[in-house]
């Protein structure tokens, strides 16, 4: 590997070019995943650097936004909560649980009672220093039973959160779960201080990287560097601003014309010519992030496995990839779980474009042909629509008929959404096997969008969120990934790439693929070169 | 030309479109060949997109939708201006389009100035508690932000396109109203309006043949513009996701659906809006036209 | 007369109010469950309408808002709870600013054209100015925005692609940041005005007065400008004043693309939100801009008029 290191020095100093880099590493035999790594950080070499202001574009982010972290929703919030906040727990950039203001933590054989240490000599930005209360009082806001918290079903089974001496908390659950410390990362379950067992949720103090300068819902956010934070090497920035830019063009304008450092979703059909520009550099993450097309289990035709079965053949997975996502994705198999995945069922076949076998399985249920609606609206995701048109094409040749019903953005995720037979959804997904599974394919599941129950998969669900041993859960999650795929009610035609665009003057190490943004802890984790 | 602006105007209304009836044909052609080119050019750019819009079918080989090769290729013999995002061949589009736009447009804005322009004479005729009735009732028509009116009326009554057309009709009427009742208001009080009303003609009559020759010139020229303004008001209802059903092709989604291509200098969103820009230029200089022959005035130059 | 007129704004208003009332709840879905969206469970939806009150029924919450506009409250936000009086007054600034700007840009450019077009008609100026304009408004407003940022900030590099103001924005910095969508919403608005006072002098020229003042050797400038012009005012201001009320209510599209804090993108925001007090809030602003600006056309119509304003 030395050679390779000593390939790295010289495009460092720009004595070689990328592609005689290319060349010369696959010849060391360094992977090609390896050598485009250290290609995709262009700062490599430097160590992080503290100062300067970093500005960014984010998609998301409306008036109506609000900083109570039981409301975050989107990017832009998510954003504000890891500059200011810390959890738990943290999902490092191998996607790997590590703790934050947790630092250790040991289950019960059962998984049901888990034990916390806390860091100790944290303070808050407002000075208070962080105990074991102020981890209650935060749970608290989303357990409460007023609490209109989104992560309430996650906080649900906790039955109690008790302080364990000086520096321990204790949580009970009503069942075990091996993921714990994972969802304990959700970013909903920021840790803020409390007062008198009660935290000011919009106040915006935490114990994070950055003091909440301003906060003007819809249009910026700005930042200041938290002297005092505990963590070494992250924070590097003396300020920051997250500018709202809703309009891609103008996100990739502003960018382009050096306004900002950075934006999030690059438009997918100008990205090629954006990558000519010599001062950017274009990220591409592929991780659990993907779209759905969840059919109502319930309902004809779709309560038959083979119509079920008919529809999966008859899209070409590919082309979807290929034109709706420009390339920057990978084909999806017809279930959740994301090939980075830790129990990613990697000797799963997989399905492809065959609309003989679509004939097939639809003479099989009885029929010659097919009329289904589909309805879209861009909301679901960027390109929806125009998905559903090319699948209407590729479904057409298998005597399938797809009406494809664009319905308004507007309301979509409450008018349409589980409301429709047949719809296009999206799923940020979830770091775990299970946290995905339970919440959008368990039985009776709140999100459950197609309604779908096998009672084997279910079982399975239940049997492997207590299961301490590796092995055993790789087995089961892979065969639910089969059950999933087979027999579900939902086509999973593709995961799709965070594609971000930074200035050449932002350096990073490894960028996260569990959410967009290197895991949403941009702020904290990049610099200026 | 120097007869009373009522007359000349009835006969240059009839000559504009070639009339059915064969025995104006020669006034229409005489009419034509005197037209300044201009308005040769406009007629000729109308009839251009009517044909465009009628054998729309019969002048590409592709379907209206179909995927025929991979997406935004160049320019080059099979797809003459190339393929847009999905693979589909733009000329063709563009024919649809104008089919699918230009009918509805057209729709969409006769039955505005139906509904506003008779509105606004009876306004402007009546006066008292008519105009101020209907006047305040446009004010709380206009009040609301026409996006976000639509925005509310479409998504409770669906998307199909008669309820885009009524929609867009009633928004757009408003507009037409206040032009109209202010125009009229004028006309109204002059002495040969008076004088229809002493001689105790119905209000039909004096609507339509008192004041409305005389305020059909500013109301045409609006016409010219508001048919356009339904393009960009669609396309900005397909930014909100209300527009035209896909796969149906609309310049106005067209233009929405490629037009960060714009950032990087590439031309292909221009199809489509300049097809738009194009029948604007060419709807308006046929409406020049009309407006000189109907002024009564001696050519300006 | 307008003492009556101002008191039937206010019926207006009130009508405003009711329709968007009743409109954002017949929308599907409220505030709860567009805030938390895919996220949203019936325990939590109910939670979170019993803290902001939206399991009352829907005259009670209008009665009271009435009750508080009355009092010159506007209330709170429902999805940040934010003072709305304190939300929109800086955006309500922009949002006039903008406005005003190009204004005084547009209104002066159109007249002037349309004076000098019907001055020559039919010339190759006529028709040049005809084309450009024509073509202008042709093209979608978010087109135009990226063919100017295309032009003037990314190739030239002359102007920032964004205006993000803020209420410390000096006045100049300001002008300089408001240049690009000034000049695309003017590009937007001149072409209707600039036509309209054309076609209206136009229609004049034929009427005897007018050949009189040719025929006593009048030069055409002084017939149009002295003669033509002031008879054709009133549907000139009407059109003027579609356009001055389109550049205040109108801009959502040139606020999202240069990230113009405006009212524009808080309506929108709020009416995907179902934030209905925003919505009444920006509403009411709207409708009386409107009622304020037609009823300035409307006298000025008559004032123009020496018929209507003394009728017999």
């Amino acid at each position: 590997m030395s050679d390779l290191n000593n390939l790295k020095h010289l495009l460092a100093q720009g004595k070689i070019t990328r592609r005689e880099f290319m060349a010369q590493a696959t010849a060391l035999g360094a992977t090609a995943a390896l050598s485009s790594t250290v290609l995709s950080s262009p700062s490599f070499a430097a160590a992080p650097k503290k100062g300067g202001h970093f500005t960014i574009g984010i998609s998301h982010g409306s008036t109506t936004d609000s900083l109570d972290p039981a409301t975050t929703s989107h990017t832009g919030t998510q954003l504000i909560n890891h500059a200011v906040y810390n959890y738990l727990t943290e999902v490092n950039d191998s996607g790997e649980i590590i703790g934050e203001l947790a630092t250790s933590w040991e289950a019960s054989p059962d998984a049901k009672v888990w034990n916390m240490k806390l860091q100790q000599g944290i303070t808050f930005h407002n000075g208070k220093s962080l105990g074991a209360e102020d981890i209650i009082a935060s749970f608290n806001h989303h357990r409460d039973e007023k609490s209109k918290s989104a992560a309430k079903p996650l906080v649900a089974p906790i039955t109690e959160i008790k302080a364990d001496g000086k520096d321990g908390i204790k949580f009970t659950l009503s069942g075990g779960n091996a993921d714990f410390p994972f969802l304990m990362s959700d970013y909903h379950l920021a840790i803020l201080p409390s007062k008198d067992g009660k935290i000011d949720p919009t106040g915006g103090i935490g114990s994070g990287a950055y003091s909440l300068e301003k906060f003007d819902p819809g249009v910026s956010t700005k930042f200041k560097r938290n002297p005092n934070y505990w963590k070494s090497g992250r924070g590097h920035f003396d300020s920051a601003e997250i500018v709202v830019i809703s309009d891609v063009a103008a996100r990739t304008n502003a960018l382009t014309t050096g306004a900002t450092l950075g934006m999030d979703r690059c438009d997918l059909k100008t990205v090629h010519l954006l990558k000519r520009n010599k001062n950017l550099e274009v990220n591409k993450k592929t991780g659990t992030q993907h779209y759905t097309l969840p059919m109502n289990f319930k309902v004809a035709p779709f309560d038959n496995a083979d119509v079920r079965l008919a529809l999966k053949y008859a899209i070409d997975r590919e082309t979807l990839v290929k034109t709706i996502l420009r390339g920057y994705g990978a084909v999806g198999n017809d279930h959740p779980i994301g090939a980075s995945q830790m129990y990613f069922a990697k000797d799963l076949e997989q399905r492809v474009y065959d609309p003989d076998k679509a004939r097939f399985h639809l003479k099989k249920a009885g029929m010659d042909s097919l009329e289904v609606t589909l309805s879209a609206a861009d909301s679901a995701f960027a390109g929806a629509v125009d998905a559903a048109v090319l699948y209407k094409e590729h479904a057409a040749k298998a005597a399938i008929n797809i009406t494809v019903n664009r319905v308004p953005s507007d309301g979509y995720w409450s008018n349409v959404w589980m409301k429709h037979p047949w719809v296009m959804s999206y799923w940020g997904g979830r770091p775990t096997e299970d946290w995905m599974f339970s919440i959008a394919y368990a039985s009776g599941a709140e999100w459950n969008e197609s309604f779908w129950e096998n009672d084997r998969f279910n079982k399975l669900l239940l049997e492997a969120r207590a299961e301490l041993d590796t092995n055993k859960r790789r087995e089961m999650y892979g065969e639910m990934q089969r059950i999933a795929r087979d027999d579900g009610a939902f086509v999973i035609p593709m995961f799709a790439s965070y594609v971000t665009a930074l200035s050449k003057k932002v350096g990073h190490g490894k960028i996260a693929s569990n959410w967009d943004m290197d895991g949403l802890r941009c702020m904290e984790r990049w610099w200026l070169v | 030309m120097n007869e009373p602006v009522t007359k000349v105007l009835g006969d240059s209304a009839d000559a504009m479109p070639p009339p059915p009836r064969a025995g104006k044909w020669d006034i229409a052609k005489r009419e034509l060949r005197k037209a300044p080119w201009s308005a040769k050019f406009g007629l000729l750019v109308i009839a251009l997109y009517v044909l465009a819009a009628l054998f729309a079918p019969f002048l590409t080989p592709f379907g209206e939708s179909e995927i025929v090769g991979e997406s935004f290729m160049p320019w080059d013999a099979t797809f003459i201006l190339g393929t847009d995002n999905l693979g589909r061949d733009m000329l063709t589009r563009l024919l649809y389009g104008a089919r699918n736009t230009v009918g509805i447009a057209f729709i969409t804005t006769c039955v505005a100035f139906l509904i506003g322009g008779t509105g606004g004479m009876l306004a402007a005729i009546l006066g008292g508690w008519t105009d101020q009735v209907l006047s305040r009732v446009v004010d709380v028509l206009m009040a609301i932000p026409q996006l976000i009116f639509a925005l509310l009326l479409l998504t409770i009554f669906g998307t199909s396109i008669p309820v885009l057309i009524v929609i867009i009709a009633v928004l757009d009427s408003t507009r037409v109203f206040r032009l109209t009742r202010a125009v009229s208001q004028n006309v109204v009080v002059t002495d040969f309006v008076e004088s229809a009303r002493l001689r105790g003609e119905s209000l039909g009559w004096i609507s339509f043949r008192e004041v409305l020759p005389n305020i059909l010139p500013p109301l045409v020229a609006e016409f010219g513009l508001r048919f356009c303004f339904v393009f960009l008001l669609i396309a900005g209802l397909s930014f909100l996701g209300l527009g035209l059903q896909p796969p149906t092709a609309d310049w106005g989604s067209m233009v929405r659906d490629n037009a960060t291509l714009i950032t990087y200098g590439d031309i292909t969103p221009l199809l489509p809006a300049g097809a738009i820009a194009l029948l604007t230029v060419g709807v308006n200089f046929v409406v020049d036209w009309f407006l000189h022959k109907t002024s009564g005035l001696r050519d300006g130059k | 007369m307008v003492a009556q007129r101002l008191g039937l704004g206010l019926l207006v208003l009130l009508a405003v109010s009711l329709i968007i009332f009743l409109g954002v709840e017949l929308l599907p879905g409220d505030l709860a469950q567009a805030i938390l969206g895919q996220a949203a469970t019936p325990e939590t939806l109910a939670a979170f309408r019993k803290e902001l009150r939206l399991d009352l029924p829907m005259h009670i919450r209008y009665l009271e808002w009435l009750f508080n506009i009355l009092q010159g409250d506007f209330g709170r936000s429902l999805a940040n709870g934010r003072e709305i009086s304190e939300l929109i007054g800086v955006r309500l600034g922009n949002t006039l600013f903008l406005a005003l700007f190009s204004a005084v840009i547009a209104v002066p450019l159109s007249l002037t054209l349309g004076i000098l077009a019907a001055m020559y008609r039919n010339s190759w100026y006529d028709r040049a100015v005809n084309i450009v304009t024509l073509s202008s408004i042709s093209f979608p407003e978010f087109f135009i925005a990226y063919i100017l940022i295309f032009v003037f900030s990314i190739n030239l590099g002359w102007l920032p692609s964004l205006s993000n103001v803020s209420p410390e924005t000096p006045f100049w910095q300001r002008i300089f940041l408001l240049l690009l969508p000034a000049l695309t919403l003017t590009l937007v608005v001149v072409a209707h005005m600039m036509r309209m006072t054309r076609a209206a002098i136009i229609n004049l020229l034929a009427s005897p007065y007018i050949e009189m003042a040719n025929l006593k050797g009048m030069s055409r400038a002084r017939v149009i400008l002295h003669h033509a012009l002031p008879n054709a005012w009133a549907p000139i201001v009407n059109v003027v004043v579609i356009n001055l009320a389109y550049l205040i209510v109108g801009v959502v599209i040139v606020e999202v693309v240069f990230v113009y804090p405006g009212l524009g993108q808080l309506i929108v925001d709020s009416v995907q939100k179902r934030d209905i007090p925003v919505v009444q809030a920006c509403s009411i602003i709207f409708a009386a801009t409107y009622i304020v600006l037609n009823l300035t056309a409307d006298i000025l119509s008559i004032v123009t008029n020496p018929r209507l304003l003394h009728p017999r």
